[in-house]
């Protein structure tokens, strides 16, 4: 079983690495020497149980909260994100769970929202709408009409218009906080296949899921966290959902695996 | 569905029916392929979305004009001099202070914030106007400049105090409210009262210019031209672009109700005095502020802060510069209107600002249609509130009917139009509009 952090690829492709990476919350370690990498037209899937460190990594990566300790390779170039706006301007797009939309706004100026296109001083209205849906068609988004209020929109749609948000300022790395939670079957499917259109365009796309079927369905490889380290890097086509559930719950370093191994170490020699 | 298949999408959702579906998507517009849409086409499709919009609880201006045929209907019928040409320029007079002050108080609205200062605010602006003018003798041109950029200061000091330290707006503006009263009544002195000269250039802007009826009529040709040009620009634009656009016989439609709702009330107004250069100031500020609000940058962020504040930051909004724009542009258009309530009537005085401008002017900007919610509303709404608000007082004025009906049909106003605005934010919601 892979407990430790398999070694580093760094090799071509790889668009972030973390290496050493720490947090601490007063008298909380939240994380501790934390190493990631993330390959571009990759899905990266980052599970592990509530309080794992999830969210505080990704914050961490967005420019949320700065690190205690440890590294960022970006792009081959070692870099410090300081504030949402680096990470941004650095190629690196995070959707969080809330999804920050405006409801009274429409699809097309939620999706230009802080970067509207202008002419001669005015909005140009006309051209953010055609290459909104220039863009919704590349994700091949079901979005009925960009000119109705957000609020009119299914969970998936919201989800959509979202991630084709994330992606205008041409990011690298999209990442994606739990983005089927609280959606049906249907929309569900709709937001997979919409990360596997990101992962046809060549970004490295980090997802982060509760749900393992969402998991082993769209994802290449599956980091676990577990209590604020490492807990393995899992490639998706050579591993059971039960070993990386295991990983997740730290099923193997329980009191039920113990004595299985203790047993059949003494086992071992009898026989 | 299989879902690490991708790119099987399209013949997923045409089935069977592919051929022929995509032959009719790649005729229609960009933003008219889905097939749910309901889209309706020429002068039958405009009108159809229209009642649609209005069904939805999307309701815009429409109750606040129907509230205001109702009213001048019901003032007519009991007096018949109400629709009089010469009573109708004295309306536009009057409309005027308190339509520019709603302006601001749209502004703060759009933001979901309030406030309640405003009448404070336009009374020490005329007191600042009247004491330097006329006691200190400054030409005429500084003594507005420093009214108007006390109205300017006043709002960036309750920009910096909500933006630093996140005191609510309502309770800044309460404070403005009280304070500014005595800084009125500080600056007036023991004089009370101060009449301004009547052959200056200032009271002769509010009472005694007015647009000749040639002047007014080149006026409007102006500017339902550029109205229709602005319109068809946009068609074709739209059209190069591959998206919908509205049909040129729509825009002549459009253009020509636009000089209608134009030419009949100036026929009117011209008939007596005409149109008011202060009036005309007026529906200018109105204008730019709701082009300001629709076109710019600056608008759409105003907008996305009163939707959703937090959404506005993480899109790299200025949440800040908003918000200290906005409670500028508000005491900036108070202390403006102040200065021409002080200009019309001839003089500022410890009333001027006071009881009934504040709230007549935040009542206007309701009762106009923009919601007390954040996020909704139009410049527009001042002026149709307004009217509405001046209306009433005009109208029972003329009834010889005392201030206490005034207080109670005014309050009878406001409650149903806040009542239609709780309403409609209902159905938008049950209709996926809010």
């Amino acid at each position: 079983m892979t407990v430790t952090p398999t070694p580093l690829d760094v090799g071509a492709g790889t668009v972030l690495t973390l290496q050493g990476v720490s947090k601490r919350f007063g008298a909380v370690q939240a994380l501790k020497n934390i190493e990631l990498d993330v390959r571009a037209g990759e899905v990266l899937a980052l599970v592990g149980d509530n309080g794992a460190g999830k969210s505080t990594l990704v914050k961490t990566i967005a420019g949320v909260y700065t690190a205690d300790d440890g590294s960022m390779v970006f792009d081959g170039r070692p870099v410090r994100v300081g504030s949402p706006a680096e990470a941004q301007q650095l190629g690196i797009a995070t959707v969080f769970q809330d999804l920050a939309l405006c409801d009274n706004l429409d699809v097309v100026a939620n999706l230009y929202l802080g970067r509207e296109l202008r002419k001669n001083g005015a909005l140009d209205e006309v051209e953010m709408e055609r290459s909104s849906w220039e863009l919704l068609r590349q994700l091949s988004a079901k979005i009925p009409s960009v000119r109705i209020p957000v609020a009119s929109l299914s969970g998936g749609q919201r989800q959509t218009v979202a991630i084709a948000r994330s992606l205008l300022g041409r990011p690298k790395v999209v990442m994606l906080d739990e983005p089927t939670a609280a959606l049906g079957v249907a929309q569900t499917a709709e937001v997979l296949n919409l990360v596997e259109r990101l992962r046809e365009r060549g970004l490295a796309v980090i997802l982060i899921s509760h749900n393992m079927a969402d998991v082993m369905a769209v994802a290449d490889r599956v980091a676990v966290l577990r209590l604020g380290r490492n807990n393995g890097v899992f490639v998706v086509s050579e591993t059971r959902t039960q070993d990386i559930i295991a990983a997740i719950t730290g099923a193997t370093d329980n009191a039920v695996s113990e004595r299985a191994a203790r047993r059949s170490r003494e086992e071992g020699p009898a026989s | 569905m299989s879902l690490q298949g991708s790119g099987t999408r399209p013949q997923d959702i045409t089935g069977t029916t592919a051929a022929p579906e995509e032959n009719g998507a790649a005729q229609l517009p960009a933003d008219l392929q889905d097939e749910r849409l309901i889209a309706g086409h020429g002068i039958s499709g405009a009108v159809g979305a229209f009642t649609a919009r209005l069904r939805s609880g999307d309701l815009g201006s429409v109750p606040v004009v129907v509230g205001l045929v109702i009213i001048w209907a019901v003032f007519q019928i009991a007096n018949s001099s109400f629709l009089s040409s010469r009573n109708l320029v004295n309306l536009t007079l009057q409309t005027t202070s308190v339509g520019v002050i709603a302006l601001g108080i749209v502004l703060v609205l759009l933001l979901g914030e309030i406030d309640l200062s405003v009448g404070s605010v336009s009374g020490v602006a005329a007191a600042v106007v009247g004491v330097t003018f006329v006691n200190k003798g400054w030409p005429i041109v500084a003594s507005l400049v420093a009214a108007v950029a006390l109205g300017v200061l006043i709002g960036l000091f309750y920009g910096l105090l909500y933006t630093r330290f996140g005191v609510p707006s309502f309770v800044i503006t309460l404070a403005g409210l009280l304070g500014f009263l005595g800084l009125q009544l500080l600056v007036l002195g023991k004089d009370g009262t101060i009449n301004l000269p009547y052959d200056s250039a200032l009271v002769g802007f509010a009472t005694r210019s007015f647009l000749s009826p040639a002047m007014a009529y080149a006026l409007v040709a102006l500017v339902v031209v550029a109205y229709a040009l602005s319109r068809w620009q946009g068609r074709t634009a739209r059209a190069a672009a591959g998206l919908s656009a509205a049909p040129n016989s729509v825009i002549a439609i459009k253009a020509a109700g636009l000089a209608i709702v134009l030419l009949i009330p100036i026929a009117v107004l011209n008939g007596d005095r005409g149109v008011s250069s202060m009036f005309l100031l007026f529906l200018a500020l109105v204008v730019v502020t709701d082009l300001a609000v629709r076109r710019t940058r600056w608008g759409r962020s105003v907008f996305a802060v009163g939707g959703n504040v937090e959404a506005a930051r993480r899109a790299g909004i200025n949440v800040r510069m908003i918000y200290l724009t906005v409670f500028a542009a508000c005491t900036t258009f108070a202390a403006v209107g102040g200065i021409l309530a002080a200009a019309r009537l001839v003089a500022v005085g410890q009333a001027s600002g006071g009881t009934d401008v504040n709230l007549n002017a935040i009542a206007s900007a309701v009762i106009g249609g923009t919601s007390l919610f954040g996020g909704r509303g139009s410049a527009y709404s001042a002026l149709l509130g307004a009217l509405v608000i001046t209306s009433i007082s005009n109208g029972l004025a003329l009834l010889s009917l005392d201030s206490n009906v005034r207080y109670i049909v005014t309050a009878g106003v406001l409650l149903i139009a806040v009542t239609i605005d709780s309403l409609s934010r209902r159905s938008r919601q049950a209709h996926g509009r809010a």
